[in-house]
């Protein structure tokens, strides 16, 4: 029941928050100056006729006054889930069709990188742990210490540079379109998805033999040997098991990252995705966009902070979030 | 009985200290005592890896910090000299490679060319004199039946001729100093006076590709009213400069315009004889040039010059506003304490992007972007260095010495700042180095993506160096390998830095992280 509680107050927070965070936002750019673009008149009409719906404008021409528009964005825009067209990058179309249109990818993406980067950067992680003080261990924490450090951007450019120019391994761009289970479209994903995977394997790693290598020298583990356990049995059984428990929740962080992506690497290799659309927002000025995205990578955020606490409960079930002490 | 107070007197000699001979003092120190800061330093200075990165910085810093000071190659011109545009996309080149004559970071390139620009390369050859081909490895026909030539190209040559509007003086001036230098910097002028293309002084169709007559060789296209005959000396010598002596006023070398009064010449430069003209020597960039002309090697210093003290700044006053703040929420604890930290999980849980970009839209036209950039850093950045500060005074606020110090009349102020953070100096200071990397990062990834714009002649940061750069990748990947080599030399050196002064200050925590 406690649980039950704990969850129902984290998610009444996280609401909270979500809310405060947009309504800044969202004062914050509507009192920037937002003129209709200059563009067919039909389309200029339409434009007008949404942001009347929205509640922004008064059907004249004129403007609504702020704290009025604030109200009608938390009664249209949060409650009735109106986010507008965009006015300037994709005219007469709406926001939200455009996004749902280019999540996709960005997931796709970031999915497949998930699947590579877990299990390798775990058993990386656990083959340095077991060969602690070794070669191997040393190769692999040296590499693990320069990927980490590296800006992601780096080794994109350098796989883009090798894989896609040099050896001409995997087209340059990935490709547009909705096929997305194809192997072309696999193909051209490739770099974007090795470059977003090497960060994360090296975090892992790390992550994995630290905790591993701590858990390793416990006095329990010792207990497991004299009973009579093997290596393999002990390490999987008891020292895995333990070590697992800080490392669960930022695999469930990264479960709920994949929705919101690289900016950086999507941008470097054209994935049509959300990131590029953010940050073409931005520089286009194209205001109903930016509020909605931005109301998006914050809920990932608050989404996957309530992830990561109640998973710790998941992995051990001693640990109960929320009990006192 | 005998009474206690009338005890007869004993001589004092009869007194004796119990166990004298054997007095226990508290011995002397035979070492020397170590301070703190020595005692960190000692054990930093026996990781060598962090040794190693602590130099590579200071190189770095001083590359930064005294190439700007001391190398004036075009960047600090590009403000008022628009030549620099002519010299786009120039290849490293490092004079020692080239003397040692290795065919390494001398400024050239193989190449796979196409017929007709392999024929603009020898016509350039033909009339310059100079090698712009330096080998041709091999000949062979394309899937299509054209002639494809594998070469290696010296990228400084092969940059052509440009057409420059000169004054009368200027023009004077160059045909003195090629008298002087015998290096020849304008060429014949062709006869069509409208060419944008200053490379051909040939015949050539539409395209710009040679007609070759039937022997292979060039039809020259010069324009040679006037007196001819002596356009078969190319070179300076015997050259009679600046007008044609038998028929005055007839310019071979420049199409003229303008009045007698204010006459302008336009000439066809080689361009890499005018640089060493204009500037005194020979064109040879260390780093290359980017795709506006300007020198890698002195942009990046300044770009590194910006992100570092960037780096430094944003660190600085993060550190100390966590550190004012979470001495307060620890201190005092109760209900501000409460707020404060309400007030941290919501800021905490604002997108740093979104932060970014609402500065940048909001300041970025009335402060500029640095300064609107800096706010984003600290609107967010002192979080963490508040939670880290905030569990030291937990931990230290209720021990002996503290008490001691509040009875004895200390202040607030005193205790908190004298007594009670001098405790968490070691965390502070390896902090503020690990700071510094993710500040960068960061910075660069803003810059990079174009949400903060930084470009500009006078000022630019590594991001916006890499963002221009990406467009080049394939054909000049140089443009982006050292800006991309110095960020990422400077992030692996201060995260290992940053991780041996972690465990020189803190042991207990050694190896708890990498």
């Amino acid at each position: 029941m406690s649980t039950f509680k704990y969850i129902l107050k984290r998610v009444a927070f996280a609401v909270l928050v979500f809310f405060i965070i947009i309504s800044v936002c969202f004062l914050l750019v509507r009192i920037l100056p937002n003129e209709i673009p200059n563009v067919l008149l039909k389309d200029q009409q339409l434009m007008i006729q949404e942001r009347v719906k929205q509640g922004l404008m008064y059907p004249d021409g004129t403007k609504v006054p702020l704290m009025i528009q604030y109200w009608n964005f938390v009664k249209k825009t949060l409650i009735g889930f109106n986010w507008g067209l965009s006015e300037q990058l994709y005219q007469n179309r709406f926001c939200f069709d455009v996004f749902l249109e280019k999540l996709p990818n960005t997931v796709l993406v970031n999915a497949y990188s998930s699947l590579l980067a877990v299990p390798t950067g775990l058993a990386l992680g656990i083959y340095a742990a077991l060969k602690k003080n070794k070669w191997q261990d040393h190769l692999i924490s040296t590499g693990v210490m320069v990927m980490v450090s590296v800006p992601s951007y780096i080794y994109a450019f350098l796989i883009q540079y090798f894989l896609c120019f040099k050896l001409k391994w995997f087209p340059q761009l990935v490709e547009s379109g909705t096929d997305y289970f194809t192997w072309e479209m696999f193909r051209s994903q490739l770099p974007a998805v090795i470059s977003l995977a090497l960060g994360s394997i090296a975090g892992y790693a790390r992550f994995t033999r630290a905790e591993l290598t701590e858990v390793l020298t416990s006095d329990y583990l010792l207990l497991a040997r004299t009973k009579g356990l093997t290596r393999a049995q002990t390490t999987v059984r008891h020292a895995l098991r333990n070590a697992m428990v800080p490392i669960f929740p930022s695999i469930m962080t990264e479960v709920i990252a994949v929705l919101g992506g690289s900016l950086i690497i999507e941008s470097i290799f054209a994935v049509p995705g959300v990131g590029p659309l953010y940050v073409r927002s931005i520089t286009a000025r194209d205001y109903n966009f930016f509020i909605l995205l931005s109301a998006f990578y914050t809920v990932i955020g608050l989404v996957a902070g309530i992830v990561v606490d109640l998973s710790y409960g998941i992995i051990d079930p001693r640990i109960r979030m929320g009990s006192k002490k | 009985m005998m009474k206690q107070n009338n005890i007869p007197k004993i001589p004092a000699e009869k007194f004796q200290f119990v166990g004298d001979e054997g007095r226990l003092h508290d011995q002397k120190m035979d070492t020397k005592q170590l301070s703190y800061f020595r005692d960190a330093f000692n054990r930093f200075c026996k990781n060598k890896s962090s040794v190693t990165a602590a130099i590579i910085i200071l190189l770095l810093v001083m590359y930064a910090v005294f190439v700007p000071i001391f190398c004036t190659t075009n960047y600090a011109a590009a403000l008022t000299d628009t030549t620099y545009l002519q010299y786009t996309k120039l290849l490293p080149r490092n004079k020692l490679c080239v003397t040692l004559g290795w065919d390494f970071w001398d400024g050239c390139s193989d190449m796979t060319i196409s017929e007709d620009q392999y024929n603009a390369y020898r016509a350039t050859m033909q009339e310059t004199g100079e090698p712009v081909i330096k080998e041709v490895y091999n000949q062979f026909a394309n899937s299509d039946g054209k002639l494809r030539y594998d070469v290696r190209v010296d990228s400084y040559l092969a940059n052509g001729y440009a057409y420059l509007t000169l004054t009368a003086d200027e023009y004077k001036d160059i045909q003195q100093w090629q008298l002087e230098n015998g290096i020849q910097v304008i060429y014949p002028a062709v006869t069509d006076g409208a060419a944008t293309n200053a490379d051909i002084w040939y015949a050539a169709n539409r395209k710009g590709a040679a007609k070759l007559d039937k022997d292979g060789n060039f039809v020259h296209d010069y324009k040679t009213f006037g007196n001819d005959g002596d356009y078969n000396s190319l070179r300076v010598e015997g050259d009679p400069g600046i007008e044609d002596p038998e028929s005055p006023k007839r310019f071979r070398y420049a199409n003229v315009a303008g009045t007698s009064e204010a006459m302008s010449f336009k000439c066809r430069v080689f361009k890499n004889a005018y640089f060493q003209y204009r500037y005194g020597h020979e064109a040879s960039f260390l780093f290359g040039t980017t795709n506006m002309g300007q020198d890698i090697l002195t942009r990046l210093a300044n770009a590194a010059r910006f992100s570092l003290l960037f780096a430094v700044c944003v660190a600085a006053i993060n550190l100390t506003l966590g550190a004012v703040i979470g001495a307060i929420e620890g201190y005092y604890g109760g209900m501000v304490d409460m707020l404060m930290e309400r007030f941290i999980d919501i800021l905490s849980r604002v997108p740093f992007m979104v932060v970014a970009s609402l500065f940048q839209l909001h300041l970025a036209a009335k402060v500029g972007p640095v300064v609107s950039m800096l706010f984003a850093f600290i609107l967010t950045g002192w979080i963490g260095m508040a939670g880290t500060t905030r569990m030291q005074f937990y931990r230290y606020k209720g021990q002996e010495y503290v008490l001691a110090s509040r009875v004895l009349g200390a202040s607030d102020w005193r205790i908190m700042f004298r007594h009670i953070f001098p405790n968490s100096l070691g965390t502070i200071i390896t902090s503020s180095v690990l700071v510094i990397p993710g500040v960068i990062f960061s910075e660069s990834s803003l810059t990079y993506l174009g949400i903060v714009n930084l470009d500009s002649s006078a000022m630019t940061s590594v991001g916006t160096m890499l963002a221009n750069a990406k467009g080049f990748l394939s054909t000049y990947p140089h443009i982006i390998l050292f800006p991309a080599l110095f960020i990422s030399l400077l992030e692996i050196s201060f995260n290992l830095f940053g991780n041996g002064l972690r465990d020189a200050f803190n042991p207990s925590l050694r190896g708890a992280e990498d």
